[in-house]
């Protein structure tokens, strides 16, 4: 609790951070459904865009986990991905930073363009896509090593040439950790509470300066303290980066994201499911006045 | 005991249904129980029971002659082992050296690159744990028919060393990708995310939080092939041996075999000898084991 990050208001305002912090206190959501004075973020308009999706599918042997999803990331903003579990938000996110490349059954169709580039090009590199585009995962995952590794392992294996001590203290400032662990920068990452293994990982990614950071449900194993502090951390960083995070917490979708992709699942004839965006637009819209009523029965609870 | 202390225990008085039933530990658990104990036992008393008779009958031969004399075959008051200690040593450092790089980096190959769904992989795979079941004779035939008279090494340290690597790569295999397999998913993707690439990956955090894993299989695998005396008994262990082996063409003997041969001797000077042999290789064996341990319990991770 020692460090809390600038409120956003009072940080110079960037095109991609105009709207207003959230009112709603996010420790003390309840589960209930959204009660009308939660105040959505403005979202600007979507200019330059950093990812545009065409006619995603994503394949896990023969079974199309993810069929024809069409969608554009807007630069400096935050892009939720809800919907009930089964419906390829995670194989989703996944695409962004070709981590799907690692499972062997994994295909994908269609098109992502990173700032006009194929993404899934033939000669582009994952290992340098996943420099561009970092990832947190839902379980906090830091290595088994002091937390000054952790934060210096991202550039040492990016060749990295400079002052590390430096390095990892600008980067854990700007990940709000910096006074909770600066007198124990040698001690192991694995001694740290879950929710700062978190915001850990999150610095961990920060430190090789990537453009979009990637967020795979970041807070489902965390308390809702932890929680809080992660969607204040969000909000910071969204100034500077690109953010997508898959929640199953709607309110947390509500609270920090500027756009939101529902998605949901079919069930074909052969009784496979098939992941499908259904609905993709601000985040007040699709929490206050959905177009497409699958929308509207998840948001309000009535289904999933 | 406690419930005495407290009061009066299962109290009278109390309404019919109410009562609290009284402690009472059914027949099948006491058997239960006590075939666990009864099978613990059968264990540990045949181990104490050997480890003492063997103690017992070497305890006249227990002394530093063991190790500093040669076996001779006229006066056993003048035998030692030393021959057979240092032929062991010489076979196993040889034995590791090539079975480790190779087990390892078979066992990266195997759990890291390797695509399990291709069905040569999977070949391979049951392959290698079939190989690990093979009885050691046959492995002494194949040193015999191709290290030793195939490539032309004769019976020498290389042809033990190399066919004893044969024999522990399974097992050394088989334990690598254990250690590898037990390190988290989450780890691998950790560092891939960050832009790593999968060597990096590899070297920087899977190995080093395998090797404590890795090593402890290798260890124990190593144990298992100072203890053979089967395949070397074909590939000219069984020799009367009274010098060092100074080279790997050199010839040598080993513990196993030193006791095989003081046993099968008629005078019966020789059963001390070969018994304090047989100390000294458990000395040995119970040592590598316990470095093994050490090291499970010194670098082992809790993730």
């Amino acid at each position: 609790m020692s460090s809390e990050i600038p409120p956003t208001a009072q940080t110079p305002t960037t095109p991609g951070a105009a709207g207003e912090p959230p009112s709603a206190s996010p420790g003390d959501s309840g589960n209930g459904t959204l009660t009308p004075q939660v105040s959505f973020r403005d979202a600007p308009p979507l200019a330059g865009p950093v990812f545009e999706v065409g006619s995603l599918s994503v394949f896990y042997g023969a079974h199309e986990a993810v069929r024809d999803v069409n969608m554009t990331i807007g630069d400096r903003q935050i892009t939720a991905m809800i919907g009930p579990s089964g419906c390829g938000k995670s194989t989703m996110i996944r695409c962004f930073n070709r981590m799907n490349d690692l499972i062997p059954t994994a295909r994908v169709t269609g098109k992502i363009r990173y700032h006009d580039q194929d993404l899934y090009g033939r000669d582009v590199d994952p290992i340098e896509v996943r420099r561009r585009i970092g990832m947190v995962f839902q379980k906090p995952n830091p290595f088994p090593k002091s937390i000054y590794d952790n934060i210096a392992y991202g550039p040492r294996v990016g060749g990295f040439k400079g002052n590390l001590d430096d390095l990892v203290e600008e980067t854990l400032t700007h990940a709000a950790l910096w006074e909770e662990v600066k007198d124990k920068l040698k001690t192991s990452a694995l001694a740290l509470s879950g929710g700062q293994q978190q915001r850990l990982c999150i610095a961990r990614t920060i430190a090789v300066e990537p453009e979009v950071i990637l967020m795979d449900e970041p807070c489902s194993a965390l308390d809702p303290i932890a929680t809080a502090k992660i969607e204040d951390l969000m909000e910071h960083l969204a100034q500077e980066f690109t953010i997508v995070v898959v929640t199953h917490n709607m309110q947390q979708a509500a609270r920090v994201s500027h756009r939101t992709a529902f998605f949901g699942s079919d069930v074909d004839d052969k009784g496979e499911r098939h992941g499908r965006l259904v609905e993709y637009d601000e985040t007040a819209r699709i929490f206050s006045n959905p177009s497409d009523p699958r929308t509207e029965d998840y948001i309000s609870g009535r289904f999933g | 005991m406690g419930s005495r202390v407290l009061g009066e225990g299962v109290a009278t008085g109390v309404p019919e249904g109410r009562r609290l039933e009284r402690r009472r530990t059914p027949w099948r658990e006491r058997l239960f129980q006590l075939s666990l104990g009864a099978s613990l036992a059968v264990g540990v008393v045949f181990l104490g029971s050997l480890l003492t008779y063997v103690v017992v009958e070497a305890w006249p031969r227990l002394d530093f002659r063991i190790l500093t004399d040669f076996p001779d075959i006229i006066d056993p008051t003048q035998a030692g082992a030393q021959s057979a200690i240092t032929g062991t040593i010489w076979v196993i450092a040889f034995t590791a050296l090539y079975c480790l790089p190779v087990g390892f980096l078979t066992a990266i190959h195997l759990e890291e690159y390797a695509d399990r769904h291709r069905w040569y992989n999977r070949a391979i795979e049951i392959n290698i744990q079939n190989l690990a079941a093979v009885p050691s004779i046959v492995y002494g035939i194949l040193g015999l028919g191709i290290i030793s008279r195939g490539l032309g090494f004769g019976q020498t340290v290389l042809t033990a060393s190399l066919t004893l690597s044969l024999l522990v790569l399974p097992t050394v295999i088989i334990a690598a990708r254990e250690a590898i397999r037990a390190v988290p998913q989450s780890i691998r993707e950790a560092s891939l995310a960050l832009g790593a690439t999968q060597w990096q990956t590899i070297w920087r955090q899977v190995l080093p939080a395998a090797v404590p894993g890795m090593a402890t299989g290798a260890i124990l695998a190593l144990s298992r092939a100072i203890g053979e005396a089967a395949p070397l008994l074909l590939l000219g262990g069984l020799t009367f041996i009274t010098f060092n082996p100074t080279g790997l063409d050199s010839a040598y003997t080993v513990l196993p075999i030193q006791i095989f041969n003081w046993i099968s001797q008629s005078r019966a000077e020789f059963a001390p000898l070969a018994a304090a042999a047989i100390v000294i290789l458990l000395v040995i064996l119970l040592a590598m084991n316990s470095l093994a341990i050490w090291l499970r319990n010194r670098y082992s991770r809790r993730w």
